[in-house]
């Protein structure tokens, strides 16, 4: 995990005093609410229906227990004692004081964690893979490139005041586990056929009202020039980007006005000044940050963990069902990926208590090199477990609430926190998301549905993602009445789509009904091991509409 | 007589007239003339007058327009040496960044945030990228 210097370190202390001082200005009305709220998002500060929302940023969903342990205090100390993921692997507090917030940023600096660009119309957290550097499919371990991203993203004094939001993605596997086709850029990591490391970027992707999938600009771009490539696309977007409208200002909207080729050469007419300057990445810089992303030091096995863990599997099946769903092959023998899941019944998903944090940096600390990953769906990994420590573990996270057995099924849905704490919703999302966990509590029947992404959002801005799950819904309002829209079809994999809508919106009592009825359809219409987004890839959304309306 | 910061310091407004972009390339007298910039105008034309150029004014119609920022940036890697001022509606909170961009003078309409203004141009001693105050990155200074 990359490690702060003196450097890093000043810049975030230097930061943490100039907000201090402009909260004290706002506070003592020098400094205009109009003029303060930029500042404020800008350091994830927004000012929501019941109290300010900070968003912390986890740079590309990595922390160690250290910083959880921060966190948990935080949360009992500033807020009520619980906390939530977001879909850009952040952490939200959900109820903080604006006046507090100074104090509880310098909290965060002293275990390097902050608040920068978590919000506002500017570079966001670079997001990727919750499994890097220890997936199977990995071809380049994306996290050296995420810490370059992040540092150079980190103050930009050019791209601070951009039309809108830009968010930045990056995968370095087969499969996308990053959406990089739904980001204003998207980076896949690949070789060229000599072997060196290259990116291929995506450009003009992104969901809210107007979902588009991303189009490729460049298909190889040699490893040194990736910063005064991205400096040339958002000089390109700051110059010519919509500010008239904030709808129609996103990244997307350009790209598609001008036409893929003609903002190609607009960046590439761009990147001729900028190309081999002072930006350009060295060997020295690419090293440096591999450097802090070295294997742990893992033990060797023979091949008695897996075994031990079958035999442990078969006779206790609770267990062994907990490990088929819940836990991922690891590139190293002897080692499994835990995935723990945010998403129980009851509970709104993606929300930890200060007391889970502290057990899971306990955990964290005795079975996986200290260190845990949020997740993009919301949940967290431990991501170096041995194999043999899999049922302690689990006993522990049982008792705890965090073994739910559902990871990328029906019931762990993407869910914003919707009208019930967010000033932008139009209707609430958790209640939805809990009707459903309710009605779909036979597991049997949910693993038999099979990987299934249910993502729900309760306004256009879309946070849930809700146009690239399989199944999507969208919190809508009708003259003041709150109903949800289902789309059909998304996908956030490779082959990346949006989902259809499927008609007219149904009221927040009828979801449960309405998803019975759409998963029905699948149901009687799947050949044998077809999943549901193949299914409905095969006989369109026309069954499950008639389905649904009749 | 108007006041500023430039490079660091209030100092009296001793600017020439000031013309609008198009104005300014079709004036003869164009070396004795500032030539305000507008968000949305294409710098293409300018550029190859840039030694003729006593200074550039960038008006900021609202400080959460950054078109100005890629405007000083640009001047500054084209080899533009001469004044580059901020005017219009931005803040003191911009400052750092306006400075890294390339500007080296601030217009305030309100004189009178002009001293409290001062102490925002040290907010930061250090930076990530190149900049036209620190042509390196950090990552080619780390020790």
């Amino acid at each position: 995990m990359y490690v702060y210097d003196e450097y890093d370190q000043k810049i975030l202390d230097e930061r943490v005093d100039q907000y201090r001082g402009q909260t004290e200005r706002f506070l003592a009305g020098t400094l205009s609410e109009e003029e303060f709220l930029p500042l404020r998002l800008q350091n994830g500060l927004y000012v929501q229906r019941l109290a300010p929302m900070l968003r912390v940023a986890v740079p590309y969903g990595l922390m160690n227990s250290a910083q959880l342990r921060t966190v948990a205090r935080l949360s009992r100390d500033y807020d009520k004692g619980y906390v939530h993921i977001s879909t850009r692997q952040n952490i939200q507090f959900n109820w903080p004081e604006l006046a507090e917030v100074p104090e509880m940023l310098a909290e965060l600096a002293k275990v390097q964690m902050h608040a920068i660009q978590t919000s506002g119309n500017c570079i966001r957290n670079t997001t990727t893979d919750q499994f890097a550097g220890v997936a199977r499919d990995e071809l380049v371990d994306p996290r050296p490139y995420c810490e370059i991203i992040r540092q150079w993203s980190t103050l930009h004094p050019e791209f601070a005041f951009l039309p809108r939001k830009f968010k930045i993605a990056v995968c370095g596997t087969e499969e996308d586990r990053a959406a990089i086709h739904a980001h204003d850029i998207g980076i896949e990591l690949v070789k060229n056929s000599e072997g060196d490391v290259g990116y291929r970027v995506i450009v003009g992707g992104g969901l809210g009202r107007t979902p588009v999938i991303g189009v490729e600009i460049c298909a190889f771009l040699e490893k040194q020039h990736l910063l005064s490539y991205l400096e040339a696309i958002l000089r390109v977007y700051n110059q010519h980007g919509r500010r008239d409208n904030k709808y129609k200002a996103r990244i997307k909207i350009l790209v598609k006005a001008m036409g893929i080729e003609a903002f190609r050469e607009s960046v590439e007419s761009e990147w001729v000044h900028l190309k081999d300057g002072p930006t350009t990445l060295t060997d020295a810089e690419i090293e440096r940050a591999k450097s802090f992303f070295t294997e742990p030091a893992y033990a060797e096995f023979d091949n008695t963990p897996d075994a031990e863990l079958s035999a442990k599997a078969d006779a206790d099946p609770i267990f062994g069902n907990w490990v088929k769903r819940n836990t991922v092959e690891h590139r190293v023998n002897g080692y499994r990926i835990v995935n723990i899941s945010l998403k129980a019944t009851g509970y709104a998903p993606g929300d930890i208590t200060d007391d889970q944090l502290e057990l899971l940096a306990d955990l964290a600390d005795r079975f996986s090199f200290g260190e845990i990953r949020s997740t993009h769906q919301q949940n967290l990994v431990l991501a170096d477990v041995p194999s043999n420590e899999l049922y302690t573990l689990w006993q522990i996270l049982q008792k705890a609430g965090l073994a739910t057995a559902n990871i990328g099924y029906l019931t762990d849905m993407i869910c914003c926190p919707g009208g019930d704490y967010c000033a932008l919703a139009n209707a609430k999302s958790i209640p939805v998301a809990e009707a459903i966990q309710a009605r779909f509590d036979d597991m049997d029947y949910v693993y038999d549905l099979g990987p299934l992404e249910l993502n729900i959002s309760g306004c256009m801005n879309a946070c849930g993602h809700h146009h690239i799950g399989h199944i999507g819904i969208l919190g809508v309002d009708k003259k003041g009445e709150e109903f949800y829209q289902v789309c059909l079809g998304g996908s956030q994999a490779k082959d990346a789509s949006i989902g259809k809508i499927l008609g007219p919106s149904f009221r927040q009592e009828d979801m449960p009904d309405v998803m019975e009825k759409i998963l029905g359809t699948y149901v009687d219409l799947r050949s044998e091991d077809e999943q549901f987004l193949d299914t409905y890839r095969r006989v369109g959304i026309a069954p499950f509409k008639e389905k649904v309306y009749a | 007589m108007p006041k500023l910061i430039k490079n660091g310091a209030i100092v009296e407004d001793t600017s020439p007239e000031v013309l609008d972009l198009e104005q300014w390339l079709d004036c003869e007298e164009r070396a004795s003339r500032a030539v305000i910039l507008e968000p949305g105008e294409t710098l293409a034309p300018l550029l190859e007058h840039l030694n003729e150029i006593p200074l550039v004014m960038v008006n900021f119609p609202t400080f959460m327009d950054g078109r100005g920022f890629s405007y000083a940036r640009e001047l500054r890697d084209r080899g533009y040496t001469g004044e580059v001022r901020a005017v219009g509606h931005f803040i003191r909170d911009q400052l750092t960044y306006l400075g890294r961009c390339g500007f080296d003078a601030f217009q305030f309409d309100d004189e009178s945030l002009l001293e409290p203004s001062l102490e925002s141009l040290s907010d930061f001693s250090e930076y990530y990228q190149a900049s036209i105050n620190q042509p390196s990155p950090l990552f080619r200074r780390r020790a």
